[in-house]
């Protein structure tokens, strides 16, 4: 064992590389594989290239991309996109992999499932072929997405090679003020640090207000890692993520649980480990934050301006900013608490989790949505969990939908999206153009401020609200 | 599985200007569905290639006359930030683009680019710029991008150093297939896996019936 100090992210890679290949890449082992019912083609293409699957028992999957979220029959309209979903119950079927489809109560988002279930644990390496695979590493384990042939690499051959990523710590100190989410601090790194300010690189966060934050908060910071350019981020695992752990199906139980307890304590980051690149943050002078613009970077306090391109120096950024402010139909120096928007969408694997609905809920209680506005629990165990505490009574009085799991208005691509021109509220992690839909303009924000923008129609600060749970 | 091989190209060659062009920009969720072909060529950049009714917009670059034969995209930082999806390249791949060269790369896009033999090729910011602001100038210009000597030269003649892991060059030089690379090592992957299972045996998980 080497003696000098490592970062967690250090100790997991190293574990974990098999062999090393020219020029410093890295044959790294792969322990476990989620899949969804967008990568179903990746079975067809490995059988007619005559590759098996080396190891389905490390495999979990669900169906959440193309599922519909309304409620009642209908199923799916496109015959094509229908396939895919019963495709993928028939590959895991064969090959004996736990599916949780439509109908089954654990059909989720597979950033929900995962963890839900047990089956994201501290010190793995864990991948999935969708970008928001690095919201597992919230359990203190190397998670990222890849593409459909690392995909099938990984399928053949339970291995990927890898160029190893540099480690960049962020810190975010100090205590959280009222009405401040966890969304709210990575939106706000994103902003410090842009959108291309960790690629290359493995994230751990760290520091008090990280350290302070439940499972489900840390997920939200973790999952939108990728915003900030990074594959994967990381928190290192604590007694927070152990008692979530307990009791879940693929979690480990008993003495295996304690052995297992008993390595994930040697994880965490030793004192004086090197970083590549630090950040600091103080949790304190942080506020509800949104975004005006069509990249997660263009985000600000909620008390703040739209920018104005006119006060803009470099000429490619004052390009970029006219761009988006046409794009997304904003004027500049408007108030951003004046911006009114069309619709609320409440969901998707930043924030569709029992702690993300409880919190919009405690604002929305009493009051009225004056625009359509959608709450899409991030599973079935989340939406029967919310039910059984009265929160979806909460929405559907103050008139939400109250919709069934799936990725739904944050892709689009089982058909949930706006329509073109409409302005969203959305708890999501993009506001690419077209992201929410063609023509689709989206801020993105906390549940709480989602939930603030439905019952007032506009932007607005959920620290003016009164009520618990903020 | 083997990938498209690539040696050099020499081709016509597009500036785009604006950073962090995401892969939902490079072709929208909604034709995820669809199979890979050659149908993709039609959906690179889709919704600011083409207007409500399906028509060419005129203000998009790539559908000016000098610039139609790109083969070559010149971009800016961030090129195919956002989302995993393969299909991004696969479309780029359709429509011909053999390479791209930018100041940096979404990470996850960068590793799919050469599962498909599209190039991306890192240059510093500055020499990016340079080089998208000659394309303005000489619409219509060449550029070649020479993987084996590892030399991107410019319209202006001048070469541009640029280098690629031996292992990814060693790949596209050879148009291998990386799955049969990796499957040799098999020994060394079920030697491991034995090890492993031993040091957490907690994370076998047991198969329904």
């Amino acid at each position: 064992m080497s003696s000098s100090p490592r970062t967690l992210f250090e100790k997991i890679w190293s574990r974990h590389v098999v062999t090393e290949g020219a020029g410093g890449m890295s044959l790294l082992y792969i322990d476990r594989l989620l899949m969804h019912d967008g990568a179903v083609h990746t079975f067809e293409r490995l059988r007619k290239a005559g590759r098996a699957i080396r190891r389905p028992g490390a495999i979990a999957a669900t169906a959440d991309h193309y599922v519909p979220t309304a409620t009642g029959p209908g199923g799916i309209a496109d015959p094509a996109i229908r396939g895919m979903v019963t495709e993928m119950a028939r590959h895991t079927g064969d090959l004996r992999i736990p599916y949780f489809g439509p109908g089954d109560a654990r059909q989720g988002i597979v950033h929900v499932m995962g963890p839900e279930q047990g089956f994201t644990l501290p010190g793995i390496t864990l991948v999935c072929g969708d970008s928001h695979t690095a919201t597992h590493g919230a359990f203190g384990c190397l998670a990222f997405g890849i593409g459909s042939s690392e995909l099938e690499h990984v399928l053949a051959t339970s291995c990927l090679w890898q160029r190893k990523p540099r480690a960049m710590r962020i810190r975010v100190d100090g205590v959280r003020p009222s009405g401040v989410a966890a969304k709210d601090v990575i939106l706000a790194v994103i902003a410090t640090i842009s959108a291309a300010g960790g690629t290359g690189h493995v994230i751990e966060y760290a520091g008090a207000a990280i350290a302070a934050m439940s499972m489900d908060e840390r997920m939200t910071v973790c999952n939108m890692s990728i915003e900030a350019g990074a594959r994967a981020g990381m928190v290192a695992p604590d007694a927070t993520t152990y008692a979530y752990l307990e009791g879940r199906p693929f979690a480990p139980s008993g003495a295996r649980a304690d052995e297992a307890r008993a390595y994930w304590a040697t994880l965490p980051s030793d004192a004086g480990a090197a970083f590549d690149a630090e950040v600091t943050l103080d949790a304190a002078a942080l506020a509800p934050t949104v975004t005006w613009g069509t990249s997660p970077q263009e985000a600000l306090p909620i008390t703040g301006r739209v920018p104005d391109p006119a006060e803009t120096a470099d000429p490619a950024r004052r390009a970029a900013i006219e761009r988006m402010l046409a794009y997304m139909g904003l004027a500049a120096n408007t108030p951003l608490t004046a911006i009114n928007v069309d619709r609320v969408f409440i969901g998707s694997c930043t924030n569709s989790r029992l702690e993300d609905l409880r919190s919009a809920a405690a604002v929305v209680r009493g009051r009225r949505v004056v625009v359509p506005a959608w709450v899409v629990a991030g599973s079935g165990l989340i939406k029967r969990a919310a039910e059984a505490e009265g929160l979806d009574r909460i929405f559907r009085e103050a008139g939400f939908e109250w919709r069934e799991p799936g990725c739904s208005m944050c892709i689009g691509m089982n058909g949930d999206t706006g329509r073109p021109g409409e302005r969203v509220a959305s708890t999501s992690n993009r506001n690419f153009e077209g992201r929410q839909g063609k023509g689709v303009r989206t801020h993105l924000m906390s549940p709480a401020m989602a939930a603030a923008a439905a019952v007032t129609g506009r932007l607005t600060d959920v620290r003016a609200f009164a009520g618990e749970g903020l | 599985m083997s990938v498209d091989a690539f040696t050099s190209v020499t081709a016509a060659a597009v500036p785009l200007d604006a950073a962090n062009i995401d892969t939902d920009r490079v072709i929208p969720a909604r034709f995820l569905h669809k199979p890979r072909g050659p149908e993709y060529a039609g959906l690179l950049f889709h919704d600011v290639r083409f207007d409500e009714d399906g028509r060419e917009r005129a203000d998009f670059i790539m559908n000016q006359p000098a610039f139609r034969g790109a083969r070559i995209i010149v971009a800016a930082d961030n090129f195919g930030c956002g989302s995993s999806r393969e299909h991004a390249v696969w479309a780029l791949a359709a429509y011909g683009i053999r390479a791209v060269i930018a100041p940096s790369f979404g990470d996850i896009f960068f590793n799919n680019c050469f599962k498909i033999g599209v190039l991306p090729v890192v240059v510093s910011a500055d020499t990016a710029a340079a080089l998208r602001r000659q394309l303005h100038a000489m619409p219509g210009a060449s550029i070649t991008v020479d993987l084996e000597t590892q030399t991107v030269t410019g319209p202006d003649g001048a070469p541009i150093p640029f280098t690629v892991d031996p292992f990814r060059r060693q790949g596209l030089l050879r148009g291998e297939d990386e799955i049969a690379l990796t499957l040799g090592h098999e020994a060394a992957i079920a030697a491991f896996e034995r090890r492993h299972a031993d040091e957490e045996p907690w994370l076998a998980i047991e198969r329904r019936a």
